[in-house]
């Protein structure tokens, strides 16, 4: 909420004139009305050498919270910002940056009718902004604000003193020193990259932001080496506005119950994943296995549970063979991107009468399930804490009990091999287990066993030999009650 | 068929039936069904095509008409009320449909004829307005078919088929309403329900005794009620037949009959049945008994009924189980799942017909108590109960006693048949890990609860419930309750204050509550303990294998990721209960405990770092910058006005923020500085202690902390105010601010009854809180004290929390008083559901 720009100056080339470029009196105090509370500009010190504007905006932080409640009012839709515990107050964040473009609009601009020729020329600046919320941290601030010319300096600022083990804060001490550059290119660099730093999202994008961030950034954003990030980050808020659902707010109060943050629960979808997600190979082969294995066994009413996305849904819909696709998850928000991904509100009558989304739990029998061909479960188990997988496998084995079961599931041997995994650790943060192709082939030698089924494993993606496939994948049969008698 | 000519004739209907009038048109069948039937009771087919077509003579509607009309009535038929069919119903096509529909939902078709001549009906048409134009020839053909079929209507399947001939008939005709035969809500017993006792008439004789009948008689006026399989196999089969018949007769008892009967039942007929399963034995045995008393057992067997509804419809006794749509229900289909079960079609390994698990799927609220399947021991699953234990297989003849639910038995005396296969429960439930079905929560439902009926939980709050209890829940098995949300104090008027106790004191007073209990409220995360003395215990009543208890947060996540650290908890825990002798004193080998774990850093660090933290370090970067910047502006003789001093209050607000928040922060290690402070011991063993006072609660606690020797439990202060009385009042006040003056999150305050209605008999709040002045900067923001915050915060709406603490209350007492009745688990986890759907409705989540 809270920044200063400075110049010096020379006798001829007076450091006050900064009042005039800003086109705000250096000996005045004064005030202005933005959306969410007051604005005030002054100069803690002006004179021919030195002249510094501060830049404070006093945020009204319980009129933040009331108008962000319910949608289309205008107010902050985000989560984070509906609480009154809430760092808008004192973080220089994206509400600092509507302030700084309301308040200095003509400067922004590069417009001075005073001094006309100094708007156009660069001065000596420097930029202090105490309290920036920056996500990628000091490194990316410096990344940012470097190739356009300034000199950087980031200090992370601890989240407690009293708490040393609590690490940094997402807050730094940003200085920015430049002589090369004009105040409307410093004013423009700032009204984009606060908000790009900040990476909240509190306010509905208007239609017009694309326009706004190609004025902005005029003359340095298409050259800039950051450019996707900062393209992406600025206009992504618009997608988590939209995405802002009621789906979701269920969620967040159960978070909340909790004192757990909601990305803590609401994480069935990844953060990225909206974006046309480019096909890891993996997750090819994997699909390809699974059909293969499904077409072998020559089901025609096919479940898939945990179906997430609907990536393998889409894919059973376009061969005709399966005649039944029900896609089910226990994640309402996964559930609706598969909708939307199926296009199922568009979809022919004949095509629309192939395939069904249902939420459903694996933690609890479900006689919806029963009566299919097969079930795929997918990437699933690993998702369930190792206690509850009995229940899962009584649900699936024991009362849907489809003829044919297609589980995969990470091998975790495999792990080694992929060079951006940190040793130990396991490939999403909500695999509660990963287990080892020993490992696998018990706990499905065991459930085959138990229900009635045969099993045999096959290989996903390239098989090594020393650990074997990246993904494990177990085809099970159900034994006919002759076959069981034989046996 | 009955038929007559005389006046005023009595049919006989019964209660539940589809009963289908049959008649040409003008017959009088809409008159007749007026007169004689409630006007809901009846659809009539021209009402069904006015509903399709708006015109209710429109003969090309009459296909969808029908839709309509069988949908209706099927409806009607699956709630269990009588319907009646008002069409002409004279084409046997049309009949066959109704009869069909009466056997899909296993209730009996009856007709009503109403065979009126043919002039009579035109000239009645003819004097209606809409009906002026129907051609003679219609009726003329009503009348033919109807003719024709009348000697059919018991082929087609007609249980009862009244004809009523001419006008003079059809108008002096009454209905009279009959009950069916198993019908027998209106006897409440008190009831014996003995299993099956195939010919063990001796162990029959112990158990008769035991249960305190002499010779078949109750001294105090108990019924006995047999689930059949009376005969075969065993040694004396007739003795068994001639003790139960004499009871019956008598009125000591009630019988229903098991396959063996049947068969048996047959072979008496005459009809060939092969002699297997212990039928050659009972044969044998038969054959020295007199004539007479054969003639009197095939009587016996072919009155009995195939299963009762008894007692207010709270208990179903058959022989092989009952569905819950079958109960009160007449058909053949409904006898033979009574008498034999339902099969899967499979056979297993001794080649014995694989039975459908119906108890599993079983939600009803009857209890139903059946025989038929042996089992070493008779055990509840979803509110049935099989009763045979295997006498005649050398097990044991058991008895259940209703309403007490006690089981009485008495042990076979020997092995009288070798049983084809081992004894062993079928079903994959009871309490050893049947799971939940998704029925039992998913989409909009209503749960009935003791404390306040019918709490609604919404469909999209039981998606978002449904989500985390999957993903993130412990075993439900181990998950028996969820902690209420609980109200704040009323909004106070004291100045500078949102919250004060005085208001808390006030609202009990004004509720009738005179004396109440102060707890200190410690800063932690809610936490619900489950401990059991060991690990059979968990597995003997909860039906785990391995661990010993849980210990889980308001959303029934495990606190610990690691189950070691869980065990680490529960053993201290276990220890603290033993060494005060808790176990005996309170007769049970696990106890559910309501607490606070500490410090709120251990599982709240996400929340503190993401949040509070947060806004401690951006505040404490950027007033040092913003006020130095200030100073240097009115150095200069800049007005700043009021910005400064401002600036300066917003910087020290921010300031006493991070220090609350600090209170609650410690280090961990391991186990080393957590604490655990028991407030309540929510349920023992076959008991919720719920309604146990306050007082008495703390006593019991207080000695748990006593005997910890680890150091892991904490204390509860507490002081009692009479709400009544002033000094009483400020000394609650004083220690309120004493507490939250050096950095107490706050209190809460409780009746001391704990379970308490008001004066109307409702449900008082179970305890409200009262948080301390500087903790709750924590909620509404380092600034609220200022009093312009202040006056738009004490806008607060409470009403809607008021009333969701009150749900969710009602919902864990009824979770509690589930598992202290033994009830399934589905009935658990419904209540235990419910509260973490309502917690996630929209309530303002700073109260």
């Amino acid at each position: 909420m809270f920044l200063t720009i400075s110049t010096t100056g020379t006798p001829e080339r007076p450091a006050t004139d900064l009042g005039f470029l800003l086109h705000k009196h250096p000996d005045r105090a004064q005030a202005f009305s933005t959306s969410y509370g007051r604005a005030h500009v002054l100069y803690p010190e002006a004179d021919p050498q030195r002249c510094t504007a501060a830049l404070l905006l006093e945020v009204d932080p319980v009129a933040l919270v009331r108008r962000g409640r319910g949608k289309n009012r205008g107010g902050a839709p985000d989560a984070a910002l509906a609480q009154y515990v809430n760092d808008r107050p004192y973080a220089a964040s994206s509400l600092l940056a509507v302030a700084l473009s309301a308040v200095f609009s003509s400067a922004l601009r590069g417009v001075c009718t005073a001094r006309p020729e100094r708007a156009a020329e660069p001065l000596p600046l420097r930029v202090e902004v105490p309290a920036l919320p920056a996500r990628g941290g000091p490194g990316l601030v410096r990344r940012l604000f470097e190739p356009l010319g300034w000199t950087v300096t980031a200090e992370p600022v601890p989240l407690d003193t009293e708490f040393p083990e609590w690490g940094d804060s997402r807050y730094v001490r940003l200085a920015l020193e430049s002589a090369e550059l004009t105040l409307s290119a410093a004013l423009r660099h700032l009204y984009v990259l606060l908000p790009v730093l900040d990476d909240a999202k509190h306010y509905w994008v208007a239609p017009d932001e694309v326009d706004k961030l190609l004025r902005a950034g005029e003359g340095w954003l298409p050259g800039h080496p950051e450019q996707k990030l900062i393209t992406s980050r600025y206009l992504s808020r618009r997608w988590s506005l939209t995405r802002q659902a009621n789906e979701r707010l269920e969620l967040v109060r159960l978070a909340e119950t909790d004192d757990s943050e909601v990305e803590e629960i609401d994480n069935a979808v990844g953060e990225d994943t909206e974006t046309e997600e480019k096909p890891t190979p993996l997750a090819v082969l994997r699909r390809e296995a699974i059909l293969t294995a499904l077409t072998e066994s020559g089901a025609a009413r096919v479940l898939d549970l945990g179906c997430g996305q609907g990536q393998l849904v889409q894919e059973l819909l376009r061969d005709v063979r399966f005649t039944e696709v029900v896609g089910m998850d226990v994640s309402v928000r996964a559930l609706a991107i598969a909708a939307r991904r199926l296009k199922l509100d568009r979809l022919g009558e004949r095509q629309a009468a192939r395939v069904r989304l249902l939420q459903g739990s694996l933690a609890y029998t479900d006689n919806r399930l029963k009566g299919y061909d097969a079930a795929v479960l997918s990437e699933v188990v690993e998702h369930l804490d190792l206690p509850r997988l009995p229940a899962l496998e009584y649900a699936v084995f024991g009362h849907a009990r489809p003829r044919t079961v297609v589980v995969t599931t990470p091998n975790v041997e495999y792990n080694v091999r992929w060079e951006s995994l940190p040793a130990g650790h396991v490939r999403h943060g909500d695999h509660r287990f990963e287990w080892t192709r020993a490992e696998f082939r018990a706990w499905a030698g065991a459930v085959a066993e138990r229900h009635g089924y045969d099993v045999e494993f096959r290989p996903v993606g390239p098989d090594d030999p020393e650990v074997g496939p990246p993904t494990q994948l177990a085809l099970f049969v159900a034994r006919t009650v002759k076959e069981a008698k034989a046996a | 068929m009955t038929t007559g000519t005389t006046r005023g004739r009595v049919l006989p209907v019964t209660d539940l039936s589809l009963v289908v009038l049959v008649g040409a048109s003008g017959s009088g069948k809409s008159t007749f069904a007026r007169r004689h039937f409630k006007p809901t009771e009846v659809i009539s087919s021209d009402f069904c095509r006015g509903l399709v077509s708006d015109d209710e003579n429109d003969q090309s509607a009459t296909r969808d008409a029908f839709d309509v009309l069988h949908y209706i009535a099927g409806k009607r038929l699956a709630a269990g009320r009588r319907t009646v069919v008002d069409a002409t119903s004279v084409q046997k096509e049309a009949r066959r449909q109704l009869i069909d529909l009466a056997r899909q939902y296993d209730v009996l078709p009856v007709a009503i004829v109403l065979d009126v001549p043919e002039e009579v009906c035109a000239e009645r048409n003819a004097a209606r307005p809409d009906r002026a134009d129907l051609p003679r020839r219609v009726v003329r053909r009503h009348t033919r078919e109807l003719r024709s079929s009348l000697r059919h209507l018991e082929r087609e399947g007609f249980r009862k088929v009244h004809v009523l001939r001419g006008v003079e008939e059809v108008e002096h005709a009454t209905v009279v309403t009959e009950k069916r035969f198993n019908d027998l809500t209106h006897l409440s017993g008190p009831f014996d329900i003995i299993g099956d006792v195939h010919g063990c008439a001796s162990e029959l004789e112990a158990l008769l005794g035991k249960l305190g009948y002499v010779d078949g008689v109750h001294p105090g006026g108990r019924t006995a009620v047999f689930v059949g399989d009376l005969v075969d196999r065993g040694p004396d089969s007739p003795g068994v037949l001639r003790r139960v018949m004499a009871m019956v007769k008598s009125g000591n008892a009630l019988c229903v009959p098991g396959n063996h009967e049947n068969k048996y039942g047959r072979h008496l007929k005459g009809r060939k049945v092969q002699h297997t399963h212990g039928l050659a034995e009972t044969v044998a045995q038969m054959a020295g008994e007199s004539e007479e008393f054969v003639a009197e057992v095939r009587e016996f067997i072919d009155s009995l009924v195939s299963h009762y509804v008894l007692d207010g419809g709270r208990l179903v006794v058959c022989h092989a189980g009952l569905p819950e749509k079958y109960h009160g229900r007449t058909s053949g289909r409904v006898r033979s799942h009574a008498l034999y079960g339902e099969t899967t079609g499979e056979t297993d390994e001794f080649g014995l017909p694989v039975r459908y698990p119906w108890a599993e799927d079983y939600r009803g609220r009857a209890a139903v108590v059946y025989g038929h399947t042996p089992v070493p021991e008779a055990t509840w699953l979803n509110n049935t109960i099989c009763l045979d234990t295997g006498a005649v297989f050398g097990g044991k003849l058991t008895a259940l006693r209703w309403p007490e639910r006690e089981l009485v038995d008495v042990p076979a005396e020997r092995v009288w048949y070798e049983p084809a296969k081992p004894l062993r429960s079928e079903a994959p439930g009871g309490q050893d890990g049947r799971p939940l079905d998704l029925a039992d929560v998913q989409g909009r439902r209503v749960v009935e609860t003791r404390h306040q009926p019918r709490i609604t939980l919404r469909e999209e709050n039981a998606a978002a419930a449904l989500e985390v209890m999957s993903r993130f829940a412990v075993d439900p098995r181990l998950l028996p309750y969820l902690p209420p949300t609980m109200a704040p104090t009323a909004t106070s008027k004291v100045e500078g204050y949102l919250e004060h106790p005085l208001e808390a004191f006030a609202q009990y007073a004004a509720d009738g509550v005179e004396r109440v209990v102060c707890e200190e409220k410690h800063m932690g995360s809610r936490a619900v303990a489950l401990v059991c003395r060991d690990a059979e215990a968990a597995r003997r009543r909860f039906g785990v294998d391995g661990p010993t208890g849980s210990l889980y947060t308001r959303t029934g996540r495990p606190f610990f990721d690691d189950p070691a650290t869980t065990e680490a908890v529960l053993d201290r825990l276990r220890a603290a209960v033993g060494a005060a002798g808790l176990w005996t004193e309170l007769d049970t080998d696990w106890l559910l405990l309501d607490a606070e774990l500490m410090p709120w850093s251990l599982k709240a660090s996400g929340l503190l770092r993401a949040q509070y933290a947060a806004v401690g370090a951006a505040s404490g970067a950027v007033f040092p910058d913003a006020l130095a910047a200030l100073r240097g502006a009115a150095a200069r003789g800049v007005d700043v006005g009021g910005l400064l001093s401002r600036q300066q209050e917003r910087a020290a607000d921010a300031a006493a923020f991070t220090a609350a928040y600090r209170h609650y922060c410690w280090p961990t290690d391991g186990l080393d500085g957590v604490r655990l402070a028991p407030f309540q011991v929510l349920a023992v063993q076959g008991r919720s202690l719920a309604g146990l006072p306050h007082d008495e609660q703390l006593a019991l606690l207080d000695r748990l902390v006593e005997h910890d020797g680890s150091g892991l439990l904490h204390t509860t202060r507490r002081l009692y105010v009479d709400t009544g009385a002033p000094e009483s009042v400020r000394a609650g006040v004083d220690w309120w601010l004493e507490m939250t003056g050096r950095g107490g999150e706050g209190m809460v305050v409780k009746p001391v009854g704990a379970l308490v209605r008001d004066g109307e008999g409702r449900l008082v709040q179970p305890g409200v809180k009262c948080r301390g002045r500087e903790y709750l900067r924590i909620i509404y923001g380092p600034e609220y004290t200022r009093p312009d915050h202040l006056a738009r915060l004490r806008g607060r709406f409470l009403q809607h929390k008021r009333s969701l603490a009150l749900r969710e209350y009602a919902l864990g007492l009824e979770a509690l008083d589930r598992l202290a009745g033994g009830e399934p688990l589905w009935r658990v986890h419904e209540a235990v559901f419910g509260v973490l759907a309502l917690e996630s409705e929209p309530v303002d989540p700073r109260l």
